[in-house]
């Protein structure tokens, strides 16, 4: 006798404490505090705060501890708190030519201007597993960097190298403009969208579509030709506009990574041979999503370059950014496990008939 | 999801800010206006994931005012674990009242489902919508296919249709079945099985759609036509499992089919839990049914 499925409210009760269970894990081993999470565990702060569109490392720390590590999770946390703030103001627009360097590489010229900052990277280390990190407890062997104590100061400019490029007209200006940029996050994302919208997409975009975007046009599917011109970690002031004063203030310093592209461009029926942009800009310390995004902005751009469609998944603008937000991929994705038997049965039901008339057929034939 | 009460005075009456509620009202305005025509609206992220009725819930809390009293179903039933998620979520947030009774509710939330009890003037049907545009599976571009319903151009729908029922003798599509409103959109119904179809024309509630990730509310005013799309020599037909309830007896009602053995032993039942369970106590008995 069927007895008709009751009880779904304290299925989900249980179901959530046992995920709290499971969360903490072994009670024997202490557990993790946000400042632990936020410092030691920094990049998957960023790159939580990135694709969640909220610059707040204690927070993200706690979402990242709240999901069990699952970034996404995380990234789903502070996109559903960041959507009920309240928005005060709009800031200034950030100047990152202004910006306090810890990291500043040039692919495109030996020495320049600011000279070449390597930073805390990944880069040249060799992937061996450093087993003396498993030695908890034990003092870390931090020394001071030879030479000179890390950090960028904020007393000189470090000019972008873009713009000695610019000065003999190698390279697309890019129009300064004053416009307010559109939010995707206040208004329906309408297409074809303008540079600026795209960008947005692109910064809170899921790390590794960007990623594979990006690398799918180096391969071919829609090459962009791409130097990193630039690419530079640092910390910026961010002001907002007090009407009452009349004046901008100081709110805060954030911390970003920002990579320019230069590309090469034969010239198009519209625009002379010159060197073209592509542009990332990313929250918090970001290097491989900053370069994947200047890419596939690059790539996006064929139309305003006069290039040819050469139907490459990266230059379609519809493809790339109506797919690259992991919050509405993971979402529409993992639903499929919800209930779906009304039209299953509605399915059964057609594919019954279907069978029945072809058998009949079949008979009939035979 | 929220924790048991602790969080609920953090939020506004019905968890979305007076702004949003604003904002998405507006587009439930335009969207009554121009019956079939889909708004895009700026969808907010709710603390549920996308698919699991986002749309639907930003229009419920734009419609909810405390006096009303909520229903929610999925697949038709009031106890399954979405549905009981999402009406607990706006007991906590709202503190609407809250029923299963489907003449008894103002407004009634549902994902892939219309309730078999008529429903009646001044109520509210809210859908949840994965996909709303019925030409997305014919043409992945939106700005194709908003063109495509600027033109009024549904020829590319006509010859799918078409060609189904060169292959298959029939049209081979059982729910989310396209219809046309008032003579002018054609318009996405949801997931539901198109034996509901025939209660989306004429409804005299007011039936709103939601699909929080693709952005967009659409609406059919009270007694507005919706027509199923066929051709004269092959007209719409509904369909359900040939048989009769099992626990009430019920031989109209959409029916689930409940694998009870693993000796192809089955049984059909109501997809509506409510209405079963109404003709239960009125003393209706299915085959395995007991009296009540």
């Amino acid at each position: 006798m069927y007895v008709a499925v009751k009880g779904g409210e304290r299925a989900i009760d249980n179901a959530h404490q046992w995920l709290a269970e499971e969360r903490r894990g072994d009670p024997a081993v202490p557990e993790l505090t946000i400042p632990q999470i936020r410092e030691q565990m920094r990049l998957a702060v960023n790159r939580v705060m990135a694709e969640g569109s909220l610059y707040d490392p204690d927070l993200a720390a706690l979402a990242i501890k709240q999901a069990r590590g699952d970034l996404i999770e995380a990234v789903f946390l502070i996109r559903a708190y960041r959507t009920t703030l309240p928005r005060f103001a709009g800031s200034s627009p950030v100047d990152t030519g202004a910006m306090a360097v810890d990291r500043r590489i040039s692919a495109t010229f030996k020495d320049l201007p600011g000279g070449q900052v390597l930073g805390p990277t990944f880069d040249y280390t060799h992937r061996l597993l450093d087993f003396a990190l498993m030695a908890e407890g034990a003092a870390v062997d931090t020394q001071t960097p030879l030479g000179e104590e890390g950090g960028g100061d904020r007393e000189t400019r470090v000019p972008h190298v873009t713009s000695f490029l610019n000065r003999d007209g190698l390279i697309e200006t890019a129009d300064p403009s004053d416009a307010t940029p559109p939010d995707l996050t206040r208004e329906p994302m309408e297409r074809p969208a303008d540079r600026a919208l795209r960008l947005q997409a692109l910064t809170r975009g899921d790390e590794g579509f960007v990623l594979s975007m990006a690398y799918s046009t180096q391969r071919g599917y829609g090459r962009t030709h791409a130097f990193v011109g630039e690419l530079r970690i640092g910390t910026v002031l961010v002001e907002v506009d007090i009407p009452e004063l009349g004046f901008a203030v100081e709110i805060g310093e954030i911390e970003l990574t920002e990579c320019e592209t230069v590309n090469q461009f034969k010239g198009s029926r519209t625009e002379p041979p010159q060197f073209t942009r592509g542009y990332g800009l990313v929250m918090g310390q970001s290097e491989r999503k900053a370069i994947a995004m200047s890419l596939v902005d690059r790539a996006l751009r064929w139309q305003e370059l006069g290039e040819d469609f050469t139907g490459a998944p990266a230059q379609d603008e519809e493809f790339v950014l109506m797919h690259c937000d992991n919050i509405q991929a993971t979402g529409f994705l993992e639903h499929i496990k919800l209930p779906h038997y009304v039209d299953f049965q509605a399915e059964l039901e057609l594919v019954r008939k279907l069978r029945a008339e072809a058998m009949a057929l079949q008979e009939a034939a035979e | 999801m929220l924790d048991a009460g602790s969080h609920a005075d953090a939020y506004n009456f019905a968890y979305l800010d007076e702004q949003t509620k604003r904002m998405i009202r507006r587009a439930i305005l335009k969207g009554i206006a121009v019956p079939g025509y889909q708004v895009p609206f700026a969808s907010r992220e709710m603390p549920m994931p996308y698919g699991w009725g986002t749309g639907g819930v930003q229009v419920t809390a734009a419609c909810l005012v405390p006096e009303d009293r909520l229903k929610v179903i999925d697949q038709g039933a009031d106890d399954t674990t979405n549905a009981v998620s999402i009406r607990r979520f706006f007991q906590r947030t709202a503190g609407v009242a809250v029923t299963e009774s489907t003449p008894e509710a103002t407004l009634i939330q549902t994902r892939h489902r219309i309730p078999e009890t008529p429903m009646t003037e001044g109520q509210i049907l809210v859908y949840q919508v994965p996909i709303p545009e019925p030409l997305r599976f014919l043409e992945p571009r939106e700005t194709e296919t908003r063109k495509m319903h600027e033109l009024e151009e549904y020829g590319l729908m006509h010859v799918k249709l078409y060609e189904d029922i060169a292959r298959h003798g029939q049209i081979a599509t059982s729910y989310a079945y396209p219809v046309k409103v008032e003579g002018r959109y054609v318009m996405d119904p949801s997931p539901i099985p198109k034996f509901d179809n025939p209660k989306l024309s004429g409804n005299p509630a007011i039936q709103l759609f939601g699909a929080g990730r693709e952005q967009r509310i659409y609406a059919l005013p009270p007694w507005t036509e919706a027509v199923s799309l066929d051709f004269d020599d092959h007209p719409f037909e509904t369909s359900k499992a040939p048989h009769d309830c099992d626990l009430c007896g019920a031989r109209a009602s959409y029916l689930d089919e409940v694998i009870t053995d693993d000796q192809g032993g089955r049984m059909f039942v109501c997809s509506d839990t409510d209405f079963c369970a109404g003709r239960r106590a009125e003393g209706h008995v299915g085959r395995l049914g007991e009296a009540a």
